[in-house]
């Protein structure tokens, strides 16, 4: 699953739903892949509006990659930022996480990550 | 007419081989008055120009729940430009079926694949319930085509089944009749679907929901603008009249602004 993906996903339990601490899930042992995509900065731009770039910030850290800036970067910064434009398309567009899981920092509930595919089924006495 | 996304690969045995129901939410929102009503709430040219992007700019998240052999999601995903007048949209699945996810993806990418000019963004496929493993507030278009069939009982969540490399026949059904057993008035799982919608749509958030005629569609519409008054359901396309009833139809859901009221 893309880094992006993580940033519209929580807990798919209910009662972890209003608390803050479920977003956003937190990789253990993740597995990362690289695919190759093409550059494209003008869905970029149109992404991060929408992005929470706080729990961006907690997603890259935990991955491993180098810390983001505190403040998200303007439309008009990123357009003219190679550098960023690059690193956040590597971040959020390219990077996969393959295998490992996904922690509830709530309920503690791990999600598997299984060739490249999140499980958010919760066993019967979480349901 | 668009291209179909091929779906050759996908394993029929044990996810939902694109019907009826399927080419109805591919005819409907490629049509023009969907593309027109989508292109006006999520495209970019329609903003002003500048170098912030508006809130029309902003890439709206397209969310399919159960998108099966994800011929629906691909579509959206590979003619984006054509169908919400931006290529800037991310698509994402949820299925109870992993191996829905899995054929999603390649179908997905083959779709893309084959349309570069006009294709958006897909994330992925994960999977789970409904809209459980989602944000609040963050799906702009939500397309659901669920388990509408009226059957005495609803199969139970397949937790563990897609564990397994190798599934059973008798667990390939399981997972084929979650695909199309609704339960009472084959509306069980749409119900709740219905329920999680306003928590789960964002401001200018919009689903289309396929219905056939033993679901009451009417009873449905009128249980949704029971939301409250910015709520809206329309009927936006059809398929298969028999005795003067559509047997399945898609019904757009969404919100206007009230007067003297925010969109909330």
């Amino acid at each position: 699953m893309k880094v992006l993906t993580l940033n519209f996903l929580t807990c798919a339990v209910k009662a972890c739903k209003s608390s803050s601490d479920s977003f956003p899930l937190h990789p253990k042992e993740a597995e990362l892949a690289k695919d190759d995509v093409e550059i494209n900065p003008q869905l970029l731009v149109n992404v991060l509006p929408r992005i929470d770039w706080a729990a961006l910030r907690t997603t890259s850290t935990e991955l491993g990659f180098p810390a983001l800036p505190e403040q998200p970067p303007t439309a008009e910064e990123l357009e003219a930022d190679e550098k960023m434009l690059q690193e956040l398309h590597s971040l959020l567009m390219e990077t996969q996480i393959m295998e490992g899981k996904l922690v509830c920092g709530h309920c503690g509930h791990e999600y598997a990550i299984r060739e490249g595919i999140a499980n958010f089924l919760l066993p019967s006495h979480l349901v | 007419m668009l291209p179909t996304p091929d779906t050759s690969h996908v394993p029929y045995a044990r996810v939902y081989e694109p019907a009826e129901d399927s080419f109805l939410l591919l005819d409907t929102l490629s049509a023009l008055s969907e593309t027109a009503f989508l292109a006006s709430r999520f495209s970019s040219s329609t903003s002003s120009s500048g170098a912030t992007p508006s809130a029309t700019a902003t890439a709206p998240l397209i969310l399919e729940v159960g998108p099966g052999s994800g011929v629906v999601l691909a579509f959206l995903t590979a003619h984006a430009s054509t169908i919400f007048g931006t290529r800037d949209i991310l698509t994402l699945g949820v299925d109870v079926n992993r191996f829905a996810c899995a054929a999603t993806g390649v179908t997905a990418s083959k779709a893309v694949e084959e349309s570069p000019a006009t294709a958006g963004k897909f994330l992925g496929a994960v999977q789970g319930d409904l809209v459980g493993p989602v944000r609040k507030g963050t799906v702009d278009v939500l397309v659901f085509n669920p388990p509408y069939v009226p059957t005495e009982e609803l199969p139970a969540p397949p937790v563990g089944i897609a564990e397994k490399a190798k599934t059973t026949f008798e667990e390939d059904s399981h997972l084929l009749a979650l695909s199309y057993a609704g339960g009472r008035d084959g509306m069980e799982t749409t119900d709740r679907l219905i329920e999680a919608l306003p928590e789960a749509l964002s401001e200018r958030g919009c689903a289309y929901l396929l219905l056939c005629a033993q679901n009451w569609p009417e009873q449905v519409k009128e249980r949704i603008l029971g939301f409250g008054p910015q709520w809206r359901a329309e009927t936006v396309g059809t398929s298969g009249k028999q005795a003067g009833w559509e047997k399945l139809q898609i019904v757009r859901i969404w919100r206007e602004p009230v007067e003297g009221g925010t969109v909330a």
